[in-house]
């Protein structure tokens, strides 16, 4: 059961996943490739549409399957999940990976316990008794910070307040020491002293039980605060990977720079006008053909024959370090030395 | 910050929503404490950020201003005329230079009517004919917000989330306002189109002298937009200051542990603060600790603070209207570095 070096715990290769609607088909993730080792935080940053919740959801096998046309590779464990049936991806889910939604009262049975539900995913990957999942799930609470877990065990989910529920869900996530563990932008609709909470119990537990995670978020703080590797997508491409510093110190592709561009900074300059990137969004039902940016993108012109509305660019990785552009390796340095001057002062 | 003659002067700002409940009749058994007592100005073309958590009163905050809530107690007074409790008809002049941009793009629109209508409507509803007639001013007010003036006759589905708080913010435009009640005017937006509104709209601050009362929950971007800065904690002001006292020298607990929790994209090993993580939740409006209300999740409270409530005052050592409520304000010694951008060289 244990992965070596050679082969990462989650490896998923050219993945392709296509919806079919009734304006067409939406081509939500094109060619998507990377792999995760275990005790490793993967950051998935991206906008709305940028394909990484669908990403996840394929990989957890939650996609409507008469709707959805999938191609590549998803291997877990060496396991491959594309092809697996839905007992056992049941068997896989709850128990060896998990999600956490972003969402979580909505996420939650309003009708049921905290105890309840966080002991059932328990009692049907282990067939523990009643009593045994509910004190496993004091157990849980407990661990996730929950005050008084024996006495909120029996609380309903309206009773506990928004960073409650996210433990509560995280407890939920965990309970059955998943190796994988996906979460959906998990802080995106909380405070930010509670995101801070939530974070530092993540990346606790990892350390704790070395488990993979899969960090889906917006918001490159947070891919800062978390991540060991950062993947950015843009209309359903990976765009740029790297790990956290690389990625964060020298990014390689004018989509990232444009996003950090966007972002205020609390001690940067005050009086220098965000950059923000024009346009907006791709719609996937109909992406720009070639580099699915270059619409959006003020260096298209730099680079001769049109290839960037032509010719799609190639996500050439070495060492994990990749970014999908037609500039050349020089010109983005220089264009990263410009951008960064005039953010500096 | 002129204190003598301000466009918005707020003292003793207070709503209390009442809770009813009981058996067989219903009746008062308490009160959420929305807003309790709170005291700022705001000057001509100046940008007051108010920040702070769910629940703290922001956005109540800005609701009361504008009036479309009606204050428990204290005074609100625009240009010197107290409009607390003025009713509909003397209202009517100070709205339509009080205006209001909503977070939700998406449900501040009625669906049911073109663009080109849901911006002259603030026209309409005063009776205002700007020469040329009400569709060229629309369209001219397209072009400022960055729209295409051909689309005035739209419906609000044919647009992106971006281009729909362009729309809003046109609407807020239409009758010239002074003031302008910005409530989340971003966080709905994907990162890169936050951007542009932000940069939208403080073009309109500078060009056009409009003031602002930007509501938000995110730091940067408040720090960003103004000039003074107002953090809330459970329906008080607990600092306020302009934004490089605020920052730069935070004097309240809270200020600090707020800014600590905001993550910043950078790879440093070492954070640029020190991170202070705050144990627990907001405690509930219906019954708010006594004396300092941060004092539950405050690192540093003793008995003082649970006996009494800390005045809002420029504390030792604060700049000149840098107001601090704490007992046992915070030191200044750190200050976080500027943090430059990364050497190039390490590009590629």
């Amino acid at each position: 059961m244990t992965s070596t070096d050679q082969q990462p715990f989650l490896s998923v290769r050219d993945l392709k996943v296509h919806f079919s609607t009734e304006d067409g088909v939406v081509k939500a993730v094109d060619g998507l490739t990377f792999d995760l080792a275990k005790g490793k935080t993967l950051g998935i940053v991206g906008e709305s549409g940028s394909g990484k919740s669908v990403t996840n959801l394929t990989i957890l096998g939650l996609h409507d399957r008469e709707r959805t046309a999938i191609d590549g590779e998803i291997l877990l464990d060496g396991k491959e999940l594309l092809t697996a049936s839905e007992r056992e991806l049941e068997r896989l889910r709850g128990n060896k990976m998990s999600m956490i939604f972003q969402d979580a009262l909505a996420s939650l049975s309003p009708y049921h316990t905290i105890g309840r539900q966080i002991g059932e995913t328990y009692r049907k990957h282990t067939g523990a008794s009643k009593k045994e999942a509910r004190e496993r799930a004091i157990e849980m609470l407990r661990r996730v910070g929950i005050p008084q877990p024996d006495v909120r065990v029996d609380d309903y989910p309206h009773q506990f307040s928004g960073g409650m529920r996210q433990r509560a869900m995280i407890a939920m996530a965990l309970v059955c020491d998943p190796e994988l563990l996906i979460a959906d932008e998990p802080t995106t609709a909380l405070d930010v002293t509670v995101q801070a909470q939530i974070m530092d119990l993540l990346k606790d537990l990892q350390q704790e039980f070395g488990t993979a995670i899969i960090f889906i978020t917006h918001d490159l703080g947070v891919i800062a605060d978390i991540a060991d590797d950062v993947l950015v997508m843009y209309g359903g491409r990976c765009v740029e990977r790297g790990t956290k510093k690389e990625v964060l110190r020298a990014p390689q592709h004018p989509y990232t720079w444009g996003l950090l561009g966007s972002m205020p900074s609390l001690d940067g300059p005050v009086d220098v006008p965000l950059s923000p990137i024009p346009g907006s969004p791709p719609s996937l039902l109909n992406p720009p053909s070639g580099c699915r940016f270059h619409p959006r993108c003020t260096f298209a012109e730099k680079v001769a024959d049109g290839r960037c509305s032509s010719e799609r660019p190639l996500l050439e990785v070495t060492d994990g370090r990749g970014a999908a552009c037609h500039l050349t390796a020089d010109q983005r340095r220089d264009f990263f030395a410009d951008y960064a001057a005039t953010r500096s002062h | 910050m002129s204190n003598t003659n301000p466009l918005l002067d707020v003292t003793g700002l207070t709503k209390h929503f009442p809770v009813m409940g009981g058996f067989p009749f219903k009746r008062k058994i308490g009160a959420v404490q929305a807003v309790d007592g709170l005291d700022f100005q705001v000057a001509e073309g100046e940008s007051l950020g108010l920040v702070g958590e769910s629940g703290c009163g922001k956005s109540t905050t800005g609701r009361l201003i504008t009036r479309l809530l009606e204050p428990t107690g204290g005074s609100i007074k625009y240009r010197g005329q107290d409009i607390t409790h003025a009713d509909r008809k003397q209202l009517a002049p100070v709205r339509s230079e009080i205006q209001m941009i909503f977070q939700d793009p998406y449900a501040s629109l009625n669906p049911r009517q073109t663009v080109g209508k849901i911006i002259s409507g603030p026209m309409e509803i005063n009776d205002i004919n700007p020469a040329g007639g009400r569709e060229k001013r629309v369209r001219e007010l397209l072009e400022i917000v960055g729209l295409n003036p051909e689309h005035y006759n739209r419906f609000p589905h044919e647009f992106s989330g971006g281009q729909r708080q362009r729309i809003g913010v046109a609407r807020a435009l239409a009758l010239e306002p002074k003031l302008i009640v910005a409530d989340e005017p971003v966080s709905a937006l994907d990162v890169s189109i936050q951007a542009q509104v932000v940069n939208l709209l403080q073009d309109l601050q500078r060009d056009l002298g409009i003031a602002f009362v930007f509501i938000a929950h995110d730091l940067a971007i408040v720090r960003h937009f103004s000039q003074r800065v107002a953090v809330m904690y459970l329906g008080k002001i607990v600092e306020i200051a302009n934004r490089e006292d605020l920052y730069g020298n935070p004097r309240h607990p809270y200020t600090r542990a707020l800014m600590s929790a905001v993550p910043e994209a950078t790879a440093d090993d070492v954070p640029a603060r020190e991170r202070i993580l705050l144990k627990g939740d907001v405690p509930s409006p219906l019954n708010p600790p006594s004396g300092c209300r941060f004092r539950t999740r405050c690192w540093k409270a003793t008995e003082k603070c649970a006996t009494e409530a800390p005045p809002l005052v420029q504390v030792s050592g604060n700049n000149d209207g840098h107001l601090t409520a704490c007992h046992y304000p915070e030191t200044t010694e750190t200050v976080p570095a500027q943090r430059l951008a990364e050497s190039p060289e390490a590009a590629v």
